[in-house]
């Protein structure tokens, strides 16, 4: 490639292009001008979308990378610019999230003199990005960038900032682009060791209750196929985790649900019966194994895993597979014998029964008065031909969207997992849309949650975006509500809302919006809404007091879930 | 069970990867006891080398935290006894205690400690140890009035004949070299 004399603000935008970016989410100030100014000569090859705050575009450059697998991009100004885009970098970080996050700073003579809008991005960011660096020097732009790139969507993909200094963004230098593929001090993937591979197929041959787990590591890898593979092979039952939601469509014979502390009671039950656990691209969070001393007490563990710090970190393992899930499943399945567990799955189809009568038929079939958060989930995913795109904030929404909603494809959930964002799920489906632009994206809130961020509505009406937006509203922050029913003697501690008429402010952002509040209204609503062509909000309100179940208790044992209160 | 560790860090040298790599003692709230950063014998790699009290698994795991840093090229964690180590010491005492007996004379000789600088007022003193070492001679100077005191952080190199970082790089570049 030969060189050009351009500026360092030129520089960002050219190498954004090499890189392939074609969104970015972002909000203008002082110390990003000049970048802004470059990107203005390129409004046909990359679309800027102005939110309306900087944690709208962090959240919607993750929705946008969970449903590319590309890096989300976001720009944000020095100071209160690039902090209020923290949240969200810390959420990427602990969702394996690839961000490169792209803030202005004050020109680098004064740096560290406390100048208008200066703060410590680079200080603040570092316990939450996966590598930051700042830029004083433009000679160090393409470089800088190249290695973000390569940083934040390798191996475990995670957030990266590039703080780059005002003057920078002014000074000159010949311009040649070099993609990064390789950095002496970061092996992103290790090759997969076959004797590993060897053990972990002996253990599942002789495995009576093998029990395989996945987790959002087969979704980052594309190993979709090669887990469906391999569990068709062996015919072992596969539960997944929050963020593995998605990678095996629901309906497959051999998937038998969601794991965790609201997840579907066979899995969770099984996990202490079972004399194998296979666990892929998932990391024992707290939220699935519940008390880790009475976790899986009967079962050998394989833990196949592309960060090798993950393994051994929660659950003491038998047999660690380091590596791809992309590549060692495959050799996993070349390695073992076909198989049957027809009376093993049985017994998780028989927990399906009781979960059904006690709690999913309720949920999703109510036939009491008061509309329920599980029925309005079931109607949008019927109305979606199961083959949308699930967005959800956090909160009970959250956990009920995830065990009602169906999914045909991969790639279809967005969520956060790890940091349980409130104020995630508006923004993050504005990114999901503007990445799977041909799909329809359905973001499920709550009252609380959507009052986080519901200023992004301005840049949903602003760009078009066709969100489907169903805000459950019980007038309460309902899971904490739920809790504090359970645990704190209903003392309902600052947790009902006095909420504004939602509709009205939904229009006044010019976005239509309807409100339900009887069964006989929600399927109609429900169709109008899918039917219409653009952004909509259909507002549900839903029973006061209605609760999550199934539940492991906080610190409880996975085989301590309960089903009803 | 808790106990001295010596964890090695070899790194790019880069600005602000002590912060980097002091953040995961915080976060798990593990105090360092102490940390002396310098060059290595490999041109270009800096050495970190830090103390803790931990127990084991613990120890593990910050490590392999260590190592997901990105400009971190290779942690190792060891006990004291498969390092050899060394501290450096600092005393100020009066001069004038010099004068009075030979005490201070006999204990610098005893320990192994020698004098840096002597002025009209104070004389330094210098020894190299391990912590109980340095700790004791203080505290036999305290006697004397000990106006200013400090000791280094560890520096440490392994017993092992090979040195482990240079089999590491060369695996490293071979493995670089087939991403080509």
């Amino acid at each position: 490639m030969a060189t050009k004399r351009v500026t360092g603000s030129q520089a960002v935008i050219l190498s954004l292009l090499e890189e392939g970016v074609d969104t970015i989410f972002g909000y203008p100030g002082g110390a990003i001008m000049p970048i802004y100014d470059a990107l203005y000569d390129f409004d046909k090859q990359i679309k800027h979308i102005l939110t309306r705050h900087e944690q709208g575009a962090v959240h919607a450059a993750e929705g946008y990378a969970k449903v590319t697998g590309k890096a989300g991009v976001c720009f944000a100004t020095s100071g209160p610019g690039a902090t209020n885009l923290v949240t969200g970098i810390a959420d990427a970080q602990i969702d394996s999230i690839p961000l490169v996050c792209i803030t202005g700073q004050v020109a680098s003579p004064l740096l560290g003199t406390d100048a208008f809008q200066e703060s410590d991005v680079i200080g603040i960011t570092m316990p939450v990005t996966k590598w930051n660096y700042q830029v004083t020097c433009v000679e160090e732009l393409p470089e800088a960038i190249a290695k973000a790139f390569y940083i934040a969507q390798s191996g475990r993909p995670g957030p990266v900032v590039l703080d780059i200094a005002k003057d920078v963004q002014f000074q000159e230098l010949d311009f040649e682009y070099k993609k990064c593929t390789k950095i002496r001090s970061y092996i992103p993937e290790y090759a997969v060791d076959p004797f590993k591979v060897k053990e972990a197929a002996e253990l599942i041959d002789a495995a009576k209750k093998p029990l395989l787990l996945f987790g959002q590591g087969v979704i980052i890898a594309n190993a979709e196929e090669e887990l469906k593979a391999f569990i068709e092979k062996t015919g072992i039952p596969a539960a997944w985790t929050l963020l593995g939601l998605s990678a095996l469509p629901s309906d497959h014979p051999l998937n038998v649900g969601m794991l965790g502390m609201h997840g579907n009671y066979g899995p969770n039950i099984k996990t202490n019966e079972a004399d194998l656990i296979i666990a892929v691209g998932m990391r024992f969070d707290d939220r699935v194994t519940g008390k880790v001393s009475s976790y899986a007490t009967n079962a050998k563990i394989i833990h196949m895993e592309v960060d090798p710090a993950e393994i051994n970190k929660i659950v003491k393992v038998d047999v660690g597979v380091l590596g791809s899930a992309k590549r060692s499943l495959p050799m996993l399945t070349m390695n073992v014998k076909e198989n049957k567990h027809e009376a093993w799955l049985q017994e998780f189809r028989d927990c399906d029964k009781i979960e059904q009568e006690k709690v999913i038929q309720k949920d999703t079939y109510p036939t009491k008065e008061g509309l329920t958060m599980g029925e309005a989930v079931r109607m949008v995913s019927e109305k979606a031909n199961h083959d949308a795109v699930l967005v959800t904030d956090v909160g009970q929404q959250q956990m009920i969207a995830s065990r009602y909603f169906k999914f045909t494809q991969s790639k279809s959930n967005v969520t956060s997992g790890g940091l349980g964002t409130m104020g995630y799920g508006v923004p993050a489906a504005m990114g999901a849309q503007l990445g799977a632009k041909d799909r329809t994206v359905c973001c499920f809130v709550g009252d609380g949650g959507f009052q986080m961020t519901l200023q992004e509505l301005g840049t949903i009406a602003q760009n078009k975006l066709p969100v489907k937006i169903i805000l459950l509203n019980n007038n309460f922050l309902g899971m904490v509500r739920q809790w504090q029913q359970l645990f704190f003697d209903r003392r309902y501690s600052f947790t009902e809302l006095q909420n504004p008429d939602f509709i009205m402010i939904t229009n006044g952002f010019g976005i239509p919006a309807h409100k339900v509040t009887k069964r006989e209204e929600l399927e109609a609503g429900v169709k109008k809404m899918m039917e219409h062509d653009g952004p909509y909000l259909l507002e549900v309100v839903v029973e006061k007091e209605d609760n999550v179940f199934p539940m492991v208790p906080a610190g409880a044992s996975v085989s301590d879930i309960i089903l009803e209160a | 069970m808790k106990q001295e560790f010596i964890i090695t860090v070899y790194s790019e040298n880069n600005i602000g990867l002590l912060n980097r790599l002091t953040i995961n003692f915080t976060r798990r709230k593990i105090n360092i006891e102490s940390l002396t950063v310098s060059a290595s014998a490999i041109q270009g790699i800096s050495k970190f080398t830090i103390v803790i009290n931990e127990t084991e698994e613990r120890v593990k795991k910050v490590v392999g935290q260590l190592e997901k840093i990105v400009d971190v090229l290779k942690a190792f964690y060891h006990t004291n006894d498969e390092m050899v180590f060394q501290e450096l010491a600092l005393y100020k005492v009066p001069t004038e205690a010099l004068y009075e007996s030979d005490k201070v004379e006999h204990m610098v000789r005893n320990s192994g400690a020698r004098i840096l600088e002597i002025t009209k007022e104070f004389t330094v003193i210098e020894k190299t140890g391990h912590k109980e070492e340095t700790k004791q001679l203080f505290d036999d100077l305290s006697q004397f009035g000990v106006l200013q005191f400090i000791r280094s952080g560890r520096i440490a190199i392994t017993r092992d004949p090979i040195e482990r970082l240079s089999e590491f790089l060369k695996e490293r570049d071979a493995l670089l070299e087939a991403m080509d």
